[in-house]
């Protein structure tokens, strides 16, 4: 119990330290969303003045943080200066999408992660164990940017998929069952890119952690007993394994809003990469401190996740904490 | 220590690639801004190795090419009149080093005619060029950003681990608060808060800055428990027990043993960061057009008919993958001996010979 509210309260300080750095950034930057406007000679300076007080950009810097502070505790993130609506429903969106996306792309990384992942610690040096430690050096070596573009341009030349998007034009013309079938078509290219881009980091580390526990002297015992290999590598082994995999799930987790900002933008997924970068192009900086924010709260949200996993799952720390 | 055997290829190839961004000047054919609004959007040129009589020559040659009667955009090759590919030709003058000043190329090509290695681009710019020139600005980004990062966190980490207290309590924080925020977010989030339209230089320094600052935190951590430890070995107890100064035991006994960290470091971060350069400029927050860098090469490919026709803006994504692969062999030697395969039981007698 101590523990947790140890850690809900450093959540609360990580919070407030984002916000707070990224608000004394935003102080230390020259211009601000409404210079282009004080450009044009067709807007008056006093126009633009009243913009900035109605905005609040007029105010010093404590009061304004203070402010922003206190309205994001109730939800309210403040206004979007290119959108002219509240940034709270605008993230949702936007995050809805980019969890349709990444939600499945994690689900089939991790599948395609551990199966493999224990099928190759199980018999290291075969053939699939060979084939999979080269597809997966060789995905480390592509960086996702160039992932992407591929698989984009592959699926555009071939004709097979949209170039980009996630619905056609239309949709909601459509019945139920098109509409899902629609969406997957339009899931499918940047699933695949995400999934690559993650599935190798993922592989390595469960096929490490299970090679790692199969080194060790009690599975040798376990065998001189006479215990099965199936039972020895699915009782045994992987749950001494599950330690560090528990963590690196948590950070997937936790990486879920921001892991497939590059895909979204290439493949102009309406999620929150496009939003964040139009935002960081516009200046619109109460969009880029909302998602930097919220994505601050997923992370907290998944880190305490794997937190709970991992004391449900690993008998050491549970009797540690215990006493 | 056991110093490990450094492999020669992987070596070799971030040589010939640090090079000849070095050197563009004299390597690339033509100025990476030119543009040849005739030839926009051109595959790579053909190079005959036969001459048009039928006889082989050692020395390439090329055609120059004109548009076909009625069709626009597709050319064909004028036979009759071939150009042989000259080395250390006269061409465009350029500056290398910041100093030399010269006319010579590695290649050049006599006038009616063009060489593109790579193609050009949608404003006719050739690709080869602005490689090696956007090499300059891709490559140097990443290794003064690493600079950068590393002495910030040899900096904070050694004031951390020397020191302790408040100090550590304070910077330990401020390391948890880069590591768990996703580092393109921040990047992306640090980049909206500097000016967006600046010169290129000041746009350079820009980045470095910022890619940079995002990446201290790791080494940071990881120096301040070599630090930890190495302060509290029996050799630098007794030195400071002979009244050496804070100065002089950091310098003396325990900087030098960051070194491996550092360097390990540096291999990991110096690729990174040179990608992280080509995702901001992808993005066109980096260095702006005409200067041309890997990231905004690439980022042309966000256009639709230039993704799906022009294979040859790929060739940048080509040598990034290059770098990343050299980078990526060069720091598993230097990380020796963590990895356990193929040791004791793992499956490879036991397991599988069991019945």
């Amino acid at each position: 119990m101590r523990y947790l509210a140890v850690r809900v309260l450093q959540g609360v300080f990580l919070l407030l330290g984002v916000s707070l750095l990224s608000f004394v950034f935003l102080e230390a930057a020259p211009g601000d969303f409404f210079q282009e406007m004080r450009l044009n000679p067709q807007i008056s300076p006093n126009a633009v003045a009243r913009l900035r007080a109605q905005y609040g950009l007029d105010q010093p810097f404590p009061v304004r943080y203070g402010r922003w502070l206190v309205s994001a505790v109730r939800g309210d993130f403040g206004v979007s200066l290119a959108y002219g609506t509240p940034v709270a429903p605008l993230l949702l969106v936007r995050a809805r999408n980019t969890l349709l996306l990444t939600g499945t792309a994690m689900l089939v990384a991790w599948g395609l992660a551990l199966s493999l992942g224990v099928f190759c610690a199980a018999w290291p040096g075969g053939w699939l164990d060979r084939a999979c430690l080269l597809m997966s050096a060789t995905l480390l070596a592509i960086p996702e940017l160039l992932l992407g573009l591929c698989f984009l341009a592959l699926g555009v030349r071939t004709g097979w998929f949209p170039a980009g998007g996630m619905v056609s034009p239309g949709f909601e013309d459509l019945n139920r069952w098109k509409q899902v079938g629609d969406l997957l078509w339009h899931l499918a290219v940047p699933l695949v890119a995400l999934v690559l881009g993650t599935w190798a980091v993922l592989f390595r580390h469960v096929r490490g952690a299970l090679l790692e526990v199969l080194d060790s002297p009690f599975i040798r015992a376990a065998r001189g007993h006479g215990i099965s290999r199936r039972r020895i590598l699915f009782h045994h082994a992987l749950p001494a394994a599950i330690n560090p995999l528990v963590s690196l799930f948590g950070f997937s987790l936790a990486s879920l809003l921001s892991v497939s900002l590059l895909t979204e933008v290439i493949m102009s997924w309406p999620g929150l990469g496009p939003l964040l970068l139009e935002a960081v192009l516009a200046r619109d900086v109460y969009v880029v401190i909302g998602a930097l924010t919220f994505s601050t709260l997923l992370l907290l949200a998944g880190t305490g996740l794997a937190d709970i996993l991992l004391f449900a799952t690993d008998p050491r720390i549970r009797s540690e904490s215990l006493r | 220590m056991r110093v490990p055997r450094v492999p020669a290829l992987p070596l070799l190839c971030l040589a010939l690639i640090y090079s000849s961004a070095l050197f563009a000047g004299f390597f690339a054919p033509y100025d990476p801004t030119m543009q040849d609004r005739e030839a926009a959007s051109r595959p790579p040129t053909r190079l005959h190795w036969v001459g048009p009589d039928g006889r082989p020559d050692w020395r390439p040659s090329v055609y120059d090419l004109a548009e076909r009667a009625g069709e626009i955009g597709e050319h064909k090759e004028n036979v009759p009149r071939s150009y042989p590919i000259q080395f250390l030709s006269r061409g465009t003058q350029y500056k290398m080093l910041g100093v030399l000043t010269s006319d010579r190329h590695l290649f050049g090509v006599a006038a009616p005619a063009h060489v593109y290695l790579m193609g050009t681009d949608t404003y006719g710019r050739d690709v080869f060029s602005r490689l090696l020139y956007g090499g300059q600005i891709s490559l140097s980004a990443g290794l003064l950003a690493t600079v950068l990062s590393l002495t910030l966190g040899t900096a904070l980490g050694t004031l951390a681990g020397f020191y302790g207290g408040w100090a550590d309590a304070l910077i330990m924080r401020g390391v948890e608060l880069f590591l768990v925020l996703p580092w393109l977010y921040l990047l992306l989030a640090l980049r909206a808060f500097l000016p967006l339209h600046t010169g290129p230089g000041q746009t350079f320094l820009l980045l470095i800055g910022v890619i940079g600052l995002v990446g201290w935190a790791r080494p940071a951590r990881l120096i301040r428990g070599v630090v930890l430890s190495a302060k509290e070995r029996s050799h630098v107890l007794a030195a400071r027990c002979f009244g050496a100064s804070d100065l002089y035991l950091l310098r003396r006994h325990v900087l030098p043993e960051t070194r491996s960290v550092v360097l390990t470091q540096a291999g990991i971060l110096i690729p990174q960061y040179v990608l992280a350069e080509v995702t901001l400029s992808f993005l066109g927050l980096g260095v702006a057009e005409p200067v041309p860098s890997w990231g905004s090469m690439l980022g042309s490919l966000q256009q639709y008919h230039v993704l799906v026709g022009e294979w040859w803006m790929f060739f940048p994504g080509l040598v990034l993958i290059l770098v990343f692969l050299s980078y990526g062999m060069l720091s598993n030697v230097l990380q020796v001996g963590t990895s356990k395969e193929g040791v004791g039981w793992n499956a490879k007698s036991t397991f599988k010979s069991a019945p």
